[in-house]
């Protein structure tokens, strides 16, 4: 992944604030410490954050180690751009409200979903992958 | 004492030669991957649209790849409706390149004939 000209290399994001998209949908902000050629990462002073609609709120999570395959995209923050124009920061407790109140309604429209489409006699089949995005 | 000698090499032989075509079927799923690794390698600097597994599309030019299809994005944008308001402070990204599902390429790119012979070529390659 290094030291050829070209590639894609995590070699020059490194001491840099990033912004690391998981697998399971989790946003992670950290300074880039530490990478291999599976896409582990090391993450310093690191920040869950947590979007609902237009809030989003900050939970300090310290240092991290990401295995690469749970990594979606590593995205490098603009320090200027940090916009907080469109975007509303709220303190913890309110932004894990405001979550479980969006999980509660996601799973209710699901259980209605898997009603309807049983009424009429089909089935989703069940993803058997880890992936849960 | 020796015909238990004589069974055990002859199986010993025998596991060796399977492994051995084993290794060597399982190498041609992979042969495909140097060549869209270098044809990727030839659109570098043109935009496209990577969309991932999680549905998120994502619309930038293309900085770099590597071997395991990796691509890093520069002066990327979220294309769809920004139901993903986090990107918005970010301008280059890194994606793994097992999360990705399509990437939309601008057609006049694209030489889909030579990217037939190549894929032919690479295709005749692998059966001798």
């Amino acid at each position: 992944m290094n030291y050829m000209p070209g590639t894609a290399s995590l070699i020059e994001d490194i001491d840099k604030k990033h912004l690391v998209l998981l697998r399971d949908g989790r946003t992670l902000i950290g300074i880039l410490r530490s990478i291999d050629q599976f896409a582990n990462l090391v993450l310093h002073q690191t920040v869950e954050r947590i979007h609902v609609g237009k809030k989003f709120g900050d939970i300090p999570r310290g240092i991290f180690v990401v295995r690469g395959e749970n990594v979606v995209l590593l995205g490098e923050v603009d320090l200027d751009k940090e916009c907080d124009q469109i975007l509303q920061r709220v303190s913890i407790e309110e932004i894990l409200e405001e979550q479980r109140v969006e999980q509660q309604a996601k799973q209710e429209s699901e259980k209605r979903k898997l009603q309807a489409v049983k009424e009429r006699g089909l089935s989703i089949p069940k993803a058997d992958t880890l992936d849960d995005f | 004492m020796l015909l238990l000698y004589i069974y055990k090499l002859y199986i010993y032989i025998y596991i060796y030669i399977y492994i051995y075509i084993l290794y060597y079927y399982n190498i041609n799923i992979y042969i495909f991957l140097q060549l869209f690794y270098s044809f990727f390698k030839s659109l570098v600097g043109k935009d496209v649209v990577v969309e991932l597994k999680n549905d998120l599309s994502i619309c930038g030019t293309l900085h770099s790849v590597d071997q395991y299809l990796n691509i890093k994005l520069t002066d990327i944008s979220v294309t769809d409706p920004e139901k993903y308001p986090h990107m918005l402070s970010v301008k280059n990204c890194f994606i793994r390149g097992s999360v990705v599902r399509y990437v939309q390429l601008p057609a006049d790119e694209v030489d889909t004939q030579l990217l037939q012979d190549a894929a032919r070529k690479e295709a005749m390659q692998q059966k001798q």
